[in-house]
C-alpha cells in the first residue's frame, strides 16, 4: 500500500508539469504578454520603452526559462497582477475560493440525497413503475443544459412565486439554494443511473439468491450486504465527478451572481484579462487531480482486499 | 421454459428496431429542419420591427419575438442550423482525430504510443469545461474557437478506445495472415483494422452528440461560441437573458429547442448502443 501510495505521487509530478506548460503555453499563443497589455491602448510606444520593459519583466529570455521563473512564482503564491484590477492573482483567487468550494459542498451533498436514495429504490423496483417513471426522470435531468436549468429555477422559484431572491446576495442559505439545486440536478440523474446500475449488479451477484434460498428477509440483504457492497463504488464514482463540476460552476455562478472563482473566471475570460486565467485554469486542475489522488488512495484504503494485503 | 425466453428475447429486439426507427426518423427530421431552415421561417429571421417589439406568444408569432420584434420561433429554427451543424462538425472532427491518433498508437507502438498516450493522460487530467473555457476565451471566442477548445478535450478518450481496439486486432489471426501474405501497412490499417474497430467507437460518438451539443450551447451562452447576431440557441439565450423577468418566452425558447434535440440525440445514441451491444440492454 505504501508503495502504492508513492508510486501515485510520482504519477502525479509529470501530470502537474503537463497541466501548468499547457496552462503557461496558452497564454504565449494567444501572442498577449503583459507588454501588449501595459501598452496596447496607448498608441505608439517607442521600441526602446518596450524592449526596456521587456528585459525588466524578463520576457526576452528563453521560453522554457520564462516557464520555469514562473512556475517558481506560482508554487510560492506569485502569479503576477490582474491586468484589469491591478490586484495579486493569488490573492484574489483564494479569497473567492471558499464561496466555489461552499457551492460544490452544498451540490454534492444534495446529490447524494437525491441520487443515492432514488437510485437504490429504482435497483429495487427493477423494470417495474417506479423504475421506469425513475429512469425517464433521470434521462430528461440528462438532457437539459444546466443554465437552462438555471433560468428556468429562477423563472419559476423567484419570479413566479417570488420565494428566492433572483441574484444571489452574498454566501447565504438563500442565494444558496438555487445554484445547488441547479448542480445537483444535472449531477443527480447522471449519478442515478450509475447507483442504479451498481446496486443492480450486486443484487444478481450469487450471494443475495443465496441469502434468498436461506430465507434472510429482502430487507435485510438490501440493508446489510448489497448497499454495503455497493457503497465503495458509488462513493468512488461521485467523487470522480467532482471534476466536472468544478467546471461546471463557472456558468451557473455566473448566472446567479455567486461570487466564487468560477464567476471571477468567467469574469475574467470576457475581460481578457490572462494572469487570472490562468490561475483559475492551473488551480482547478490541480485541486481536480489532487481529488482524484485521494478518492483512488481511498478506494484502496477501503477496499478489504487491498487492506488485508492480498495482491491484486 | 427456454421457449418462453426465446419469446422474450424476440420481443426485446423488435422494441430496440422500432426503437431505431422512431429516433432515427426523428433525428433526421431535425436534421432536414436545420438544412431547410431558411424555407421553414415564417418570417425573416434577422427582420427588425421595433413597433411589434417583445409580444408574447400569439398565433401570428408562436414564441414571441425578442426586443428588437425579431419573431422568435423563425430565430429558434434558423438557430437549429448554427446548433446542430456545429455539434456534428465537433462530433466528427474529434471521433476522426481520436481514431487516428488511437490507431497509430495502437499500431506503431513504441515510444510513439508512450508519448501520445501521456499527453492524453494530461488532458484527461484537466477537468474539460475549465480547460475548454479558459482555450475558447484565449483564443478569443467564436463559434471556431468553440469547437476547437471542445474538440481539444474530447479527442483523448476516442483515441483511449481506437488504441485498445487496435491493439485487440494485432493479436487477431486474420491480421497475421494479411501481414504474412504482405499486405501494405495502409491496406492493412483500412482494410482489416479500421472496419473492425469502427463500430464502438462510432457508437460512443453517438451517445456524445447530446452531450458536446450542451457544451458548445454553454459556452456560446458564455459569449464564447457563436456571437450575435448569428442566430445560436446558446448565444440567443445569454442575449436575451434581461428579457426573463418580464418575458420568460423569449429567453426560454431557444432552451426548450437545446433540450428537444439534446434528448432527441441521447435517445437515438442509446438504442444504437442497445441495438450495438445487446449486453448493454438487460440493465
Amino acid at each position: 500500500m505504501k508503495r502504492y501510495i508513492l508510486q501515485r505521487f510520482l504519477q502525479l509530478i509529470p501530470v502537474l508539469i503537463g497541466i501548468t506548460f499547457l496552462s503557461f503555453a496558452m497564454m504565449r499563443i494567444a501572442g498577449s504578454d503583459a507588454i501588449t497589455e501595459l501598452y496596447g491602448g496607448k498608441g505608439a510606444v517607442a521600441q526602446e520603452i518596450i524592449d526596456q520593459k521587456r528585459a525588466e519583466l524578463g520576457l526576452d529570455r528563453p521560453f522554457v526559462e520564462q516557464y520555469f521563473s514562473w512556475l517558481g512564482g506560482m508554487l510560492t503564491g506569485d502569479m503576477g497582477t490582474s491586468y484589469v484590477s491591478g490586484r495579486d492573482v493569488f490573492k484574489t483567487f483564494v479569497s473567492k475560493l471558499p464561496a466555489t468550494l461552499l457551492l460544490t459542498a452544498l451540490s454534492i451533498l444534495a446529490t447524494v440525497l437525491i441520487s443515492i436514495p432514488l437510485g437504490v429504490l429504482a435497483a429495487v423496483r427493477h423494470d417495474r413503475f417506479t423504475d421506469y417513471l425513475l429512469r425517464f426522470l433521470s434521462f430528461i435531468g440528462n438532457s437539459l443544459p444546466n443554465f437552462f436549468v438555471a433560468l428556468l429555477l429562477m423563472q419559476v422559484l423567484s419570479i413566479r412565486l417570488g420565494w428566492l431572491p433572483v441574484i444571489s446576495s452574498g454566501t447565504g442559505f438563500k442565494s444558496a439554494v438555487m445554484p445547488t439545486l441547479t448542480l445537483a440536478i444535472a449531477m443527480s440523474a447522471k449519478y442515478m443511473r450509475q447507483v442504479r446500475a451498481t446496486v443492480l449488479e450486486e443484487l444478481n451477484k450469487d450471494y443475495v439468491t443465496g441469502a434468498q434460498a436461506r430465507g434472510v428477509r429482502g430487507r435485510v440483504i438490501l440493508w446489510r450486504s448489497v448497499l454495503k457492497a455497493s457503497m465503495l463504488t458509488i462513493i468512488t464514482l461521485l467523487a470522480l465527478s467532482i471534476g466536472s463540476l468544478l467546471g461546471g460552476t463557472a456558468i451557473i455562478e455566473s448566472i446567479f451572481m455567486w461570487d466564487g472563482v468560477g464567476k471571477l473566471a468567467v469574469d475574467a475570460i470576457t475581460m481578457r484579462d490572462y494572469p487570472l486565467i490562468q490561475a483559475y485554469v492551473v488551480w482547478m486542475a490541480i485541486i481536480y487531480v489532487l481529488v482524484n489522488l485521494v478518492t483512488d488512495l481511498l478506494y484502496h484504503a477501503l477496499d478489504p482486499r487491498i487492506r488485508l494485503g492480498v495482491s491484486r | 421454459m427456454s421457449e418462453v425466453t426465446v419469446r422474450k428475447q424476440k420481443i426485446k429486439k423488435d422494441t430496440v428496431r422500432i426503437r431505431l426507427i422512431l429516433f432515427g426518423s426523428l433525428a433526421l427530421l431535425l436534421l432536414l429542419c436545420s438544412i431547410f431552415s431558411d424555407y421553414l421561417t415564417p418570417y425573416d429571421p434577422y427582420l427588425q420591427d421595433l413597433g411589434n417589439a417583445k409580444a408574447p406568444p400569439s398565433a401570428a408569432h408562436l414564441f414571441g419575438t425578442d426586443r428588437y420584434g425579431r419573431d422568435m420561433l423563425s430565430r429558434v429554427i434558423v438557430g437549429s442550423r448554427t446548433s446542430i451543424y456545429s455539434t456534428l462538425l465537433l462530433v466528427g472532427i474529434v471521433t476522426a482525430l481520436g481514431t487516428a491518433v488511437g490507431v497509430f498508437c495502437g499500431w506503431h507502438g513504441k515510444w510513439i504510443d508512450t508519448v501520445l498516450m501521456r499527453i492524453s493522460d494530461m488532458f484527461l487530467a484537466f477537468p474539460g469545461l475549465v480547460f475548454a473555457m479558459a482555450v475558447a476565451g484565449v483564443l478569443g471566442g467564436g463559434l471556431q474557437n468553440a469547437i476547437i477548445a471542445l474538440a481539444a478535450i474530447s479527442w483523448p478518450k476516442y483515441a483511449r478506445i481506437a488504441r485498445s481496439q487496435t491493439l485487440a486486432q494485432k493479436e487477431t489471426p486474420w491480421l497475421k495472415a494479411a501481414l504474412l501474405s504482405g499486405s501494405g501497412t495502409w491496406k492493412i490499417l483500412f482494410k482489416h483494422v479500421l472496419p473492425n474497430i469502427i463500430g464502438p467507437i462510432l457508437v460512443t460518438s453517438m451517445l456524445d452528440i447530446g452531450t458536446m451539443m450542451m457544451e458548445l450551447a454553454g459556452l456560446s451562452f458564455l459569449g464564447l461560441g457563436a456571437k450575435p447576431p448569428t442566430a445560436e440557441w446558446g448565444s440567443m439565450m445569454s442575449d436575451t437573458r434581461s428579457l426573463l423577468t418580464t418575458r420568460p418566452w423569449v429567453t426560454l425558447a431557444p432552451g426548450f429547442a437545446i433540450f428537444v434535440s439534446v434528448m432527441i440525440f441521447n435517445l437515438l445514441g442509446d438504442t444504437i448502443r442497445d441495438y450495438a451491444d445487446p449486453k448493454s440492454r438487460r440493465r
